[in-house]
């Protein structure tokens, strides 16, 4: 029993490790996608997140400051990503590419120039994201593996709700929503698309960036150029998965989270190889895709640029 | 003026300019990083044009981009999102790679033998998601984004299971056989100076041509266009949608599987336990947007990415960043993707000059 109980800790204290970045950037690619503007970019975003908030905790010894400073630099992106496809009309997944192009390359050069290393050097914790209930839990307990861990493991789950509430319960949600399905209508109604589209992309990547800086703030504690590789593309497909929806991408989300408890908790043993347990979580989303998701609803404008007409 | 006119109508115009574009913000970026962007940039043509060695080195790197980047760029033109070129990439280099070290026959058999199973390999990786795409409506965007994930995973299983590990060369797999190599005789070898010089480039040449063909000249690519075109009316016209897109799906990752048989058959000679995504479709991505989603273009901005990619690698000798090529190659893609406004802008102006 007591076996089970730590056991179910670890799974859990896995998941809350693995499922804040993949969240935070599907919130945020949840904004982009409903709006009209497809941001396969996601992945460029987090990783300027992960490096900006890393050389960030290096300079000034604060992790909250370093995290929304992360954040900042994703949105710079994302603004970049609005003028261009919002402005200029551009092909959203070509503007996407040349993000995730740009997004690590910039993100290992600097480090190159500033560090003389791929990497940064590593993050003293003090300087990390702070834990909740630090020091009360023994190590490695039932309490310690689920409530200690960083804060922002579990204020995501809350800017999951604010999202959710935005989306549905708020004039901006509906203006948002609408402008995904049906731009041209929104125009007539004295909508400004650009606007929303422009808050919206911005906010993808405000969101992401977000996500970037928690791997290097709190789970990796330091930037290497490996740190981000691929979960951008784990949270556009969490989103793609999760219908467009806020609710559906936290689904999502803790999918992948859970499944990389799982294996976590397999690969202790040793038995089977560590290569096939990693296959766990993209398997088991294929599965789940087959047997309970299926067509895959996307808002009727996405990746249409929308030209305004004069 | 008719001549100018078509100048300025031209799509090659606006790549060139894109690149200008891309190579002057990466100035800025070197300069803001204290490195003399003159030093850097002639570093960089001179490693790759100042020696025979250099351009064969850079047509082996750009073999496998070309291959990707066809693939990619077939999808394009045929209305799906090959963002799964880089699994398929990889099941191709795993499937040549084990017919190269497992079975023994003459060279004659043996290479085609590997070339196909690679192709056979991407293109049932792509089906497998083309067919989830047609009967379950899944997202093949999302569809493929897992399976670059699962052939990653599967190729490190592969390269450490007892058949394929090569005993104490840390982690990779044995080399493949002589037989299975796509290289250019010594001779060759030792008189161009580049120990990689392959057959890789040939092959990527011809299937271009091959793709080229198939989308320009036949009703096949024909009837793939209209559905990537608009599906409805296709259908309408009476073309199967759902066929031709498991077709183009299937053609495309074969290119993709093709991609990973030329780079271990070619340069690579065997299979290493990857780090990281390795990054061959995605960079087919860039090079398929370069090329004008247009075959005979890919060839061009294949070789123009083999060539950056070689010769970035060159960069560390300076102490400039490589990454420098990656924030290039960015936004020329950037620039790319907004040429109808350069085009309209230059326009413009030709017509206001033509008035007066």
């Amino acid at each position: 029993m007591n076996i089970l109980i730590q056991n179910l800790g670890l799974l859990i204290n896995a998941t809350l490790i693995a499922t804040p970045p993949l969240l935070f950037a599907a919130l945020g690619s949840c904004f982009s996608e409903r709006c009209g503007v497809v941001n396969i970019g996601i992945e460029g975003m987090m990783t300027v997140g992960a490096v900006v908030g890393a050389i960030t905790a290096l300079n000034t010894h604060n992790g909250i400051i370093a995290f929304l400073v992360g954040g900042l630099a994703g949105a710079v992106f994302g603004l970049i990503h609005a003028i261009v496809c919002i402005t200029y009309h551009a092909d959203q997944t070509i503007a996407g590419t040349a993000i995730n192009f740009i997004g690590p390359g910039l993100a290992v050069f600097a480090c190159k120039i500033l560090y003389n290393s791929s990497d940064t050097p590593a993050i003293d914790s003090s300087y990390k994201l702070p834990k909740m209930f630090n020091g009360m839990f023994s190590a490695g307990s039932f309490g310690s593996n689920v409530l200690n861990v960083y804060s922002m493991a579990y204020l995501v789950f809350i800017v999951a709700a604010i999202c959710w509430f935005v989306f549905y319960k708020t004039r901006f949600g509906a203006h948002l929503r609408a402008c995904g399905e049906h731009p041209e209508a929104c125009e007539s109604l004295g909508i400004n698309v650009y606007l929303v589209r422009y808050i919206c992309v911005i906010l993808s990547g405000f969101l992401a960036g977000l996500g970037g800086a928690f791997v290097t703030l709190a789970t990796v504690s330091q930037f290497r150029p490996t740190v981000i590789v691929g979960q951008g593309f784990i949270a556009i497909a969490a989103v793609i998965f999760g219908k467009f929806s806020p609710e559906g991408a936290l689904k999502g989300c803790l999918i992948f989270g859970v499944c990389n408890g799982i294996k976590a908790l397999a690969s202790q043993g040793n038995v089977v190889s560590p290569n096939l347990i990693s296959m766990i979580p993209y398997v088991v989303t294929i599965i789940a895709l087959i047997l309970f998701v299926g067509r895959a609803n996307a808002p009727a404008a996405n990746g249409k640029p929308y030209i305004k007409s004069r | 003026m008719n001549k100018k006119r078509g100048i300025l109508h031209s799509n090659v115009l606006y790549t060139i300019i894109a690149i200008l574009i891309g190579f002057i913000i990466g100035a800025i970026f070197l300069a803001v990083a204290n490195i003399s962007p003159v030093e850097a940039y002639s570093k960089l043509l001179s490693s790759v044009v100042s020696k025979p060695k250099y351009w064969f080195w850079t047509l082996t790197y750009a073999s496998p981009i070309i291959l990707t980047g066809l693939s990619v760029a077939f999808s394009f033109r045929t209305g799906v999102f090959n963002i799964g070129a880089e699994g398929q990439f990889v099941v191709g280099s795993l499937a040549a790679t084990i017919i190269g070290i497992l079975v023994d026959v003459p060279a004659v058999i043996h290479i085609p033998l590997c070339i196909l199973a690679a192709a056979l390999a991407g293109c049932c990786w792509s089906l497998i998601c083309g067919i989830m795409k047609v009967k379950k409506g899944i997202h093949e965007v999302l569809s493929f984004i897992m399976f670059n994930w699962i052939a990653y995973y599967l190729s490190n299983f592969a390269v450490n299971t007892q058949t394929l590990h090569k005993v104490g060369s840390g982690e990779a797999t044995k080399d493949l056989l002589p037989s299975a190599r796509l290289l250019f005789p010594k001779s060759v070898l030792t008189l161009t100076g580049c120990s990689a010089a392959n057959a890789g480039i040939i092959i990527a040449i011809v299937l271009a041509v091959v793709v080229w063909v198939i989308i320009e000249k036949t009703t096949l690519g024909y009837k793939l266009k209209a559905v990537g075109f608009n599906k409805h009316a296709a259908q309408y016209g009476g073309i199967d949608s759902n066929k031709s897109i498991l077709t183009a799906l299937g053609i495309s990752g074969a290119l993709a599987g093709l991609g990973g048989a030329v780079q271990t058959m070619g340069m690579g000679g065997r299979l290493a336990q990857f780090a990281s995504q390795e990054g061959y479709g995605f960079e087919g991505i860039t090079v398929a947007l370069i090329g004008g989603s247009n075959p005979i273009g890919v060839i061009f901005s294949g070789i123009f990415y083999g060539a950056m990619k070689y010769g970035g690698s060159k960069l560390t000798l300076i102490n400039a960043p490589s990454e420098i090529i990656n924030i290039i190659m960015g936004c020329v893609v950037i620039f790319i993707a907004i040429a109808h406004v350069f085009k309209e802008l230059f326009l413009n102006i030709s017509k206001k000059k033509e008035a007066k």
